[in-house]
């Protein structure tokens, strides 16, 4: 059978070890709006191991955005630390930071955030542009990806063309073409019917059973449950933190929900 | 960052918008476009001056006999005896400055042939005249020193003589009758044209000095000395050594005045180069405001797009784009505008200034310089108005540029 490079490049990552990918320690996170100081994060410990599928929950203004927008390196701790990959990152400047979301991080948002007039394969394509890739490699890299999430005969469409799970695929396509170590998804359903929802679950599982580490963020508990661990963030800290029992298939749940007709 | 994907990205960006591209464009297109034709037209109105500096003559010093004062009543010039053939000889043979000397014996005269007359000027002038004054023979052979030396009645005349007395005919050889002397035309002379005082110096008949002296106006002295110095930038020190040589030959005591007049047609024809490089300079100065009104309406529009690309920026942000791979982008954006409409201004200005040499019947010289330096321009008009929209575009938090709607 013909491997992807790619998922051979996930596969082994995992093999490695079970070691911290992510690690937070006493992590604090306030913003100082005139007067006033808004505690978002108030000494948040948790570690996050290879291999692992996380969703992170909670009401707005829980903190869990601000938790991702740390995860994700777009964002700076106000005290604490953040080791990804056992690198203490709190004191990396902007170019640094750069470099790790570049290269350790994939992220897939909820408002899918490609690029109009610009094709699937291109879109794919964006986060090796900024890096030292040549060419070639880089339209090979973003066809593997594409292949991955099973759009690799759209690669010539535009977003405008293609529906929202469709949309929603070429950004996780562009969130692997790195190589990253983390994938990074905020809301990734938000803005899909819940078929489309389930068949884009699907695709973490099956990243997330070649090795991929996987953090999500959900406010839908039936999205969480595809997960294998659940974190529920309240007023700026882990009030839950349980595995997932019983957790369903997404290729089965598809199964039983039905075929929209179009 | 990938060279080519920035240059790719940056024209997407452009095309999506065409229309607005184009305008953004438009004021940097007249701009350079302007700049060019002024550049041209200037540079022609020039090189008609300096047309005229040559036709001058080759560094011409021009030394008149002066008036004098009998009894308190001044004459006009010309009325002075004193400047004679050897002090021609003497000024050739003492100043090295000068490398070329005629003496001038000149007077209104009529002229007839056939049944034809005219009233025009005569000339009385040595070979070396004709070099001096960079005139150059149509027909025929100029009159030798030899010629001169023995006061033979020949002469030269010029086209507007040639044409009042012989309409096609062939001139050379032909005898015609100055002021009652039968001479010999032996050569008709290249079209000079009107001088900058608006006299046709095409309508003159030359002689040897020799015959203008003896035969025809029966003096002894010369009326002027024409010289020419051996580089344009002493012609004036050349003036001042003939003073010299002059006021010694002319036995003039300190406190006496100039018995003659070093005149400078140069400085008059040099001053309106001046003047013309000057108002060329203003015009282009004018013409640059176009240029930054361009540069702000690159500016402007390149706000827009940063704010309109907000969840773009924060995209690309996201993925691993650095500050300066941010700023690069959006500054290869506005260049890549600049430099479409400077060469679009390029192109308009070749146009334009091609008409307006057509129109003008001027010969229009395309500068490369002006090109280049337009080139050049369009882009640091590009970099510097669109440095500030690029860095607006790195600093974005992409946070809020992600939640942007």
């Amino acid at each position: 059978m013909e491997t992807i490079p790619a998922v051979n490049q996930l596969e082994s990552t995992a093999a490695v070890s079970a070691s911290a990918v992510i690690r937070v320690e006493d992590a604090h996170k306030y913003y100082e709006l005139g007067e006033t100081r808004v505690h978002a994060l108030r000494g948040v410990n948790m570690e996050i191991h290879r291999g692992e599928f996380v969703a992170i929950m909670g009401a707005s203004g829980s903190g869990k955005s601000t938790f991702m927008n740390i995860l994700g390196c777009l964002d700076r701790l106000s005290s604490g630390r953040y080791l990804l990959e056992e690198i203490d990152v709190s004191e990396h400047n902007k170019k640094a930071l750069a470099l790790i979301r570049n290269e350790k991080i994939g992220f897939v948002f909820q408002g899918f955030n490609l690029l109009a007039r610009t094709t699937a394969l291109e879109n794919t394509e964006l986060p090796t542009l900024y890096a030292k890739i040549d060419k070639t490699e880089r339209r090979k890299r973003a066809a593997d990806a594409l292949t991955m999430v099973g759009l690799v005969d759209r690669a010539r469409h535009f977003p405008s063309q293609m529906s929202g799970g469709q949309q929603q695929r070429v950004a996780i396509a562009r969130a692997l073409v790195n190589r990253p170590s983390i994938l990074l998804a905020d809301e990734p359903t938000g803005n899909l019917d819940s078929r489309t929802s389930v068949e884009i679950m699907d695709i973490f599982q099956n990243l997330n059973d070649k090795g991929l580490t996987i953090v999500l963020v959900t406010h839908e508990h039936d999205i969480a449950q595809f997960a294998r661990r659940v974190l529920v963030f309240r007023d700026g800290k882990i009030r839950k933190d349980d595995p997932v029992l019983g957790r369903p298939r997404a290729s089965e749940v598809l199964k039983t929900l039905p075929t929209l007709e179009d | 960052m990938n060279y080519g994907a920035l240059f790719r990205s940056a024209l997407i960006a452009l095309l999506r918008n065409k229309m607005r591209s184009v305008l953004t464009v438009l004021g940097i297109t007249i701009g350079i476009a302007a700049v060019i034709c002024v550049v041209a037209i200037g540079n022609a109105g020039q090189a008609r001056v300096q047309q005229q500096l040559n036709n001058l003559g080759d560094n011409f010093v021009w030394i008149e006999a002066g008036g004098r004062a009998v009894n308190g009543v001044r004459t006009g010039t010309h009325d002075t005896k004193t400047l004679v053939m050897a002090d021609a000889v003497a000024i050739k043979n003492q100043i090295s400055l000068i490398k070329g000397v005629s003496p001038n014996v000149d007077d209104p005269v009529q002229v007839v042939y056939g049944n034809q007359n005219w009233h025009t000027s005569y000339r009385g002038v040595s070979p070396e005249y004709f070099e001096i004054k960079r005139w150059y023979v149509d027909q025929g052979a100029l009159f030798s020193q030899d010629d001169t030396d023995r006061a033979a009645d020949v002469c030269v005349i010029g086209r507007t003589v040639r044409e009042q007395l012989f309409g096609v005919e062939n001139p050379v050889g032909k005898v015609i009758r100055v002021s009652g002397l039968p001479c010999k035309v032996v050569a008709t002379l290249h079209p000079k044209g009107l001088s900058l005082s608006g006299q046709d110096q095409d309508d003159t008949i030359i002689l040897p000095y020799t015959t203008a002296q003896k035969k025809i106006k029966g003096i002894t002295w010369l009326d002027d000395i024409l010289c020419s110095a051996v580089s344009p930038d002493v012609v004036k020190m050349a003036g001042q050594e003939a003073t010299a040589v002059l006021r010694d030959r002319h036995h003039l005591r300190p406190e006496e005045e100039d018995d003659f007049n070093i005149r400078n047609p140069e400085d008059i024809i040099q001053a309106q180069l001046d003047a013309s490089k000057t108002l060329t300079i203003l015009l282009i100065a004018i013409a640059s405001v176009s240029l930054i009104v361009g540069g702000i309406g690159i500016m402007n529009v390149m706000l827009v797009s940063v704010t309109e690309r907000t969840r773009e920026i924060g995209v690309r942000v996201a993925v691993g784009a650095t500050e300066a791979a941010i700023q690069l982008q959006f500054l290869g954006e506005s260049i890549m505008l600049s430099l479409v409409g400077g060469a679009a201004g390029v192109l308009f200005g070749v146009f334009g200034s091609y008409l307006v040499g057509q129109t003008l019947g001027w010969p229009m010289e395309m500068s490369i310089e002006a090109i280049v330096v337009a080139a050049l321009f369009s882009v640091a008009v590009g970099v510097f108005f669109g440095y500030y929209p690029a860095r607006k575009a790195s600093r974005l938090d992409p946070i809020e540029a992600l939640r942007y709607e």
